[in-house]
């Protein structure tokens, strides 16, 4: 049986009298790439915010690798190598790109060690060799990335899809252990996108573990290895590409109740 | 290249009293440094993590009484027979408590107010501005209140083999103030420039993005507070030891309003903003007096400020840099196209 990473248990969130989610359950492996699917306001945003402890779950647990995350803060989970993507604003948009992965590789640049803030404004051997390997990985990843002719142009200037693949170098610095990508091919073309699931992929290779939230289907068909699916904040449907597509609780949802005896009759048709 | 302009100058500023015997001009010259090391304090909070601190000058005053009263001494009843009696010490050690006092006053500070932000923020420190001025007219046993601390010794240093040398004169005093402001600009560059920075900088640009990448906000915070208390503290100290007699008005808010315009006019978030800003605002009443009457200075003080913020919106540095095509500015200038760009495409 393969290694849970990330398991969400009975999971519950209440805005006021609104259910955003009702009670959730799903497991994440180790090197699995998992979508989480859903019409709009299905709650999956709401779910990546209690992965990452901006929000506190009414009820249920987050367990990630065998960690409970209830109580902790965005950062300290972000310390835990769990490490999430924004929708919208996904880059610091008054730097340059590579500043913007500079930012990104704080926690490779911590010392440790309580001097480390003396050694860094007095320019310590320890602290500048730090910095000189920072400067060095941030390098590579913008090369790595594929925006190395922009390295040096503000984030806030690139086009939305530029801008996605920033915030993905900057998720990268922070070396995770499992990947969080709210909605990362929005605003791309479908070249762009056919490039970036390779990227995923390649993201998949260096062992990093991916749940991602998206709306663009044909990508997350080809992506995933295996698909949830939320509706009204529960989950309807969970298994690979091929069964979801053929989910007659998934196509209601995202259809509508009329459309199923039409899929049929195209499926029969067919 | 920055960094020779930076030296020429530093090596400018030493130079000045060897030629500028005025005394009166030197005074203003050393007040000014003195406001534009808190200046350059204040800008390390306002400028590179966007809070804006209106109580600054408490840290400034807090320093400024820490050192007096380290040098003086006192003996204050607390309780009955209780007294707290504290023997004189040397200058110089009032100077570093001030430093630690201070800093210690923004780790309280930023604690208890970083979980608020914003307008929050701003109403804090002026609230800890006023509370510490408050404390400083009424505790008479401590601060002589109203009557204010009188006969502050002048910062004294050993010179090893040379004796001592008492820091008495303008022509000292000068130097010191320009070694201190020296230190700090190179201790504040060196903290923006590390991971620290950056963790500032992040934060500032997009809180949100920069806890998902790890960085944790109420410690960034605070270590800029802590940071920029500490140097406002020491400027306050050496404010003591200068003019030898301070009273609760050196708390008043116009003093924190003062490094304000020094650092929002010479151009926030740049390291060498805060000193021009103070270089003209510090100089501008001292040339001011002898040619107009004291209603007319005020007003034009407020025109060159209103006219320096409407042709340089973002402040003296950073709009002479762009002008000259300097570091950032050729991607700010793509960025507005860009964006425009995008906004055709939109209407289109």
């Amino acid at each position: 049986m393969a290694e849970t990473v990330l398991s969400i248990e009975h999971v519950a969130v209440h805005f006021g009298g609104l259910v955003a989610i009702s009670d959730m359950n799903f497991h994440v492996n180790k090197g699995e790439i998992v979508s989480l699917i859903g019409p709009n306001g299905a709650g999956k945003t709401t779910a990546f915010n209690v992965m990452t402890g901006f929000l506190t779950p009414a009820k249920g647990a987050v367990n990630y690798c065998g960690a409970d995350l209830k109580g902790k803060k965005p950062h300290e989970i972000a310390d835990l190598g769990l490490i999430r993507t924004f929708q919208r604003t996904s880059v610091f948009p008054n730097d340059t790109v590579y500043d913007n992965v500079l930012i990104g590789l704080h926690r490779q640049g911590e010392l440790k060690g309580k001097l480390g803030l003396a050694e860094a404004i007095l320019g310590l051997p320890r602290a500048r060799a730090s910095e000189k390997a920072q400067r060095a990985r941030a390098a590579e990843l913008v090369r790595w990335i594929g925006l190395e002719a922009r390295a040096n142009d503000l984030a806030g200037s690139l086009s939305y899809g530029e801008q996605r693949l920033v915030g993905v170098a900057l998720a990268l610095a922070a070396q995770p252990k499992m990947l969080l990508l709210d909605e990362p091919v929005s605003g791309m073309n479908a070249s762009e996108t056919h490039t970036f699931v390779q990227l995923i992929r390649n993201i998949r290779d260096r062992g990093v573990t991916i749940l991602l939230v998206e709306h663009d289907m044909p990508m997350v068909m080809s992506v995933s290895d295996r698909i949830v699916v939320l509706n009204y904040g529960r989950i309807i449907a969970e298994g690979p590409p091929d069964e979801i597509r053929k989910n007659p609780a998934v196509i209601e949802a995202y259809l509508g109740q009329g459309a199923k005896d039409v899929v049929k009759e195209v499926a029969v048709h067919a | 290249m920055k960094q020779i302009v930076t030296l020429l100058c530093l090596a400018f500023f030493a130079s000045v009293p060897m030629w500028l015997t005025d005394p009166y001009l030197l005074n203003a010259l050393i007040t000014t440094g003195i406001f534009i090391i808190g200046a350059m304090s204040l800008n390390l909070l306002l400028g590179f993590t966007g809070q804006l601190s209106l109580g600054h000058i408490a840290f400034f005053g807090i320093g400024a009484y820490v050192s007096a009263l380290t040098s003086l001494g006192f003996d204050v009843p607390i309780y009955g027979d209780f007294h707290i009696v504290h023997v004189p010490w040397p200058p110089i050690a009032g100077f570093l408590l001030a430093i630690v006092i201070s800093g210690f006053c923004g780790y309280l500070v930023g604690r208890l107010s970083f979980s608020v932000r914003g307008a929050y923020f701003v109403i804090v420190t002026i609230s800890f501005a006023e509370v510490v001025r408050l404390v400083a007219l009424n505790w008479v046993e401590l601060t002589q209140g109203p009557l204010a601390l009188t006969n502050i010794p002048s910062i004294t240093i050993g010179l090893p083999g040379l004796g001592y040398l008492v820091l008495k004169t303008k022509f000292h005093n000068y130097y010191l103030v320009l070694a201190v402001a020296a230190i700090s600009y190179f201790l504040i560059s060196r903290l923006v420039h590390s991971h620290y920075g950056r963790a500032m900088r992040g934060l500032m640009e997009n809180e949100t993005l920069a806890v998902a990448v790890g960085i944790d906000v109420t410690k960034t915070l605070t270590l800029a507070a802590v940071i920029s208390a500490g140097i406002a503290g020491a400027a306050g100290s050496l404010y003591a030891h200068y003019i030898r007699i301070i009273d609760p008005d050196v708390f008043a808010f116009i003093s924190t309003v003062t490094m304000v315009i020094m650092v929002v006019s010479g151009g926030k978030g740049s390291l060498a903003g805060p000193v021009v800003g103070g270089v003209i605002f510090g100089l501008l009443p001292v040339f001011l007096r002898p040619i107009m009457p004291p209603e007319a200075q005020w007003i034009t003080y407020g025109v060159v400020l209103i006219v320096i913020l409407f042709v340089m919106p973002r402040g003296i540095v950073p709009s002479l840099a762009a002008k000259l095509g300097l570091a950032r500015a050729g991607g700010t200038r793509r960025a507005s196209v860009a964006v425009s760009e995008r906004t055709a495409e939109e209407h289109a």
